[in-house]
């Protein structure tokens, strides 16, 4: 098997006593576009710093094909940074407003040594272009630009060294429908053109469903339940899972109002203090005695490709007896 | 006549830039009970409109004409002393960004108690047992314990619901709600709509529901204003709404939708993108606004622009070429 793009084994930041990401493992394979998903304060954004060493990983690696990277130096790691880039999620903030569209996408050339600035000038209109914005935009400023253009140069500054990874952070999150629609298209096809690997961060399940290749959910710091993404759309096996797809906003009145939705009670703990055994379940509508002391593991269980972490998904921890009716499908 | 009667009302702003065009002769009708959402990106003048009725606009910049009338009485032209009276009691307002709209110095208690001593001259324990009520109706646990407590303490769902709180204090007529659950996560955001829904069929409040979202309104709205550029695009019921959209931006919004291209036999598709960009609202030119995106567009689209015109009982469309009836999202 090919080596993967990305690898985190058992990675864990700390922030202080906020514990974002504790002990989280995935790969994303060559040209394969991995969605993890939750909500606010869930780490799915620390996640993507850890990668692009913006922030100290507290422990765990992060492998980038196959090599740690874990704790390389500044310097060592800088020749890697050639081959991973990120997309911000505000493309109001992400780009230097004194800098021109042009300076904006050659830097990352000029500051990898891959060219001089003056043969930069091609290589940017080219990239402008596949990113659907016309060479007359390259003297243009930041302000000057839609809030969809402005992401698009987001994409052309990230995709201008032909990355192997590329990190985008809720991409299209501040983005119209309208605009957002083709800002997903763009993607979609400049992956496919390209054929980089893709860590799609987001709160948004229809986006991922559009999009990604595989799905990762988290929550409170960890993955509860990771698979294909039609497999685990359509068959979810965490009760987490099922209650994010049963709460999300369908765009048809009748589905969305005969639908039973699995309302959560309660809110989301504080990541200072999880709670102890399964971290969910304090909200879960299915919790028994073991959830509350026992930290279920990433299990599927028919040894495929689609683990969950719930104890309901391992047989012999099923309380079938003692909770009649309370039972998975799957 | 309807409980809020909003008649060709044009709003527009004096900006450094020029006038700003912001909402251009619309008309809409609000009926007891309804749940009525006005639908639309960013800059197409949902907002505008809605805060017109209590007139929240900056006073000095605004030029407005037109008509708002609620239960007969216009409200463009009241003074602001009776205007005070309105506001909080006959309409009120829950905003979208929970943390800033509420006092962090204040405890929750006081602050839906304050809405109260105000308007309805309740003595002070008077006030805070109707408080602890109100947070009951808005289904949050403990509430003898919560109206204690600062809103800093309170998680974003929380807080949207003591801002609902506040705003059905007084039991209003109609209550505004601009994005309410755009700033909450999705499992937060079901039990927060679900409120709204609940308050209407035990209070029997009209609900004017600001979003961007057709996914809240699917879900939610009896009906559905969706507005392009200042003026109203489309009006429906929901259900015929989304089965029948007649004007090619309503259809070109459902088309976008990432829900909208999964699922489907063939696996995966593409998007459907509406092409170009959002008109400035700095012109107002006698055409369509949106012909230069629309697949649709002739040339008569340029010649005038399409006034509203009725398609069914309670179905009108802005345009001369409506997509025909059986054309699917």
């Amino acid at each position: 098997m090919n080596e993967p793009v990305l690898r985190i084994d058992s990675l864990v930041k700390h922030y202080g006593q906020v514990r974002a990401v504790d002990g989280l493992s995935l790969t994303i394979g060559q040209g394969e576009v991995l969605g993890l998903v939750g909500e606010s304060g869930s780490g799915k954004s620390t996640v993507g710093k850890c990668v692009l060493r913006l922030t100290e990983p507290t422990s765990g690696t992060i492998t980038l094909g196959g090599r740690d990277v874990t704790h390389l130096s500044r310097r060592a790691m800088r020749p890697l940074r050639r081959d991973v880039h990120m997309v911000f999620q505000d493309p109001y903030s992400s780009l230097n407003p004194r800098f021109s569209i042009e300076q904006i996408v050659s830097e990352p050339l000029l500051r990898h040594k891959v060219m001089r600035r003056r043969e930069a000038g091609e290589r940017v209109a080219a990239m402008l272009e596949k990113v659907g914005l016309r060479t007359e935009m390259m003297s243009r400023l930041p302000h000057e630009l839609s809030g969809g253009q402005r992401q698009r140069v987001g994409l052309a500054r990230a995709l201008v060294l032909e990355p192997k990874l590329v990190v985008a952070d809720e991409p299209v999150s501040a983005l119209d429908v309208s605009v957002q629609a083709s800002v997903l298209n763009l993607i979609t096809d400049l992956q496919r053109d390209m054929g980089f690997s893709c860590l799609f961060i987001t709160h948004d399940l229809s986006v991922v469903e559009f999009l990604a290749d595989q799905i990762a959910v988290m929550y409170l710091g960890k993955i509860v339940e990771t698979g294909p993404t039609a497999e685990l759309f359509t068959g979810p096996r965490h009760p987490y899972t099922q209650a994010l797809l049963s709460a999300a906003p369908v765009p048809d009145p009748a589905r969305a109002r005969e639908r039973r939705r699995i309302v959560l009670s309660g809110d989301v703990p504080s990541p200072l203090d999880p709670p102890a055994g399964c971290r969910f379940h304090t909200r879960c509508p299915l919790a028994f005695d073991a959830c509350r002391t026992v930290d279920p593991a990433l299990t599927d269980p028919r040894d495929g490709d689609h683990p969950a972490a719930c104890h309901l998904v391992t047989p012999e921890r099923r309380p079938d007896a003692a909770v009649p009716g309370r039972t998975l499908e799957y | 006549m309807s409980l809020l009667d909003i008649t060709d009302l044009t709003v527009g702003f004096d900006t450094e830039d020029g006038h700003v065009h912001a909402v251009k002769e619309v008309s809409l009708s609000l009926e007891e009970g309804e749940i009525l959402a006005l639908c639309g990106e960013s800059g197409c003048g949902k907002t505008v409109t809605a805060m017109s009725v209590p007139r929240l606009l900056p006073p000095r910049t605004t030029r407005l004409t037109g008509s708002i009338r609620l239960d007969g009485r216009e409200l463009t032209t009241l003074p602001e002393p009776q205007m005070r009276q309105v506001r909080g009691k006959e309409v009120s307002v829950v905003f979208q960004e929970p943390m800033t709209s509420l006092n962090p110095s204040f405890t929750v208690g006081f602050q839906i108690a304050e809405v109260l001593r105000r308007h309805e001259n309740l003595s002070r324990g008077t006030a805070r047992r109707r408080a602890v009520e109100l947070l009951e109706l808005v289904g949050i646990p403990a509430p003898a314990q919560r109206i204690k407590e600062y809103p800093h303490q309170l998680s974003g769902g929380m807080r949207q619901r003591v801002m609902i709180a506040i705003a059905v204090a007084c039991s209003p007529r109609v209550l505004i709600a601009d994005e309410p659950t755009t700033a909450l996560d999705v499992t937060i955001q079901a039990g927060v709509l679900d409120v709204f829904r609940d308050l209407r069929d035990r209070l029997g409040t009209a609900i004017i529901l600001i979003t961007h979202d057709l996914g809240v309104v699917a879900d939610i709205a009896d009906r559905a204003v969706i507005m392009y550029a200042g003026r109203a695009a489309e009006q429906a019921p929901v259900e015929e709404l989304f089965a029948r959209p007649l004007h090619p931006y309503t259809l070109g919004l459902m088309k976008a939708l990432p829900a909208a291209a999964v699922g489907g036999p063939g696996g995966r598709r593409r998007l459907a993108e509406i092409p170009g960009m959002v008109p400035s609202p700095l012109a107002d030119p006698a055409e369509c606004a949106f012909h230069a995106r629309c697949p649709s567009g002739q040339d008569d689209c340029l010649a005038a622009r399409p006034s509203l015109v009725r398609h069914g009982p309670a179905h009108l469309a802005a345009c001369f070429h409506p997509a025909r009836s059986g054309e699917q999202p």
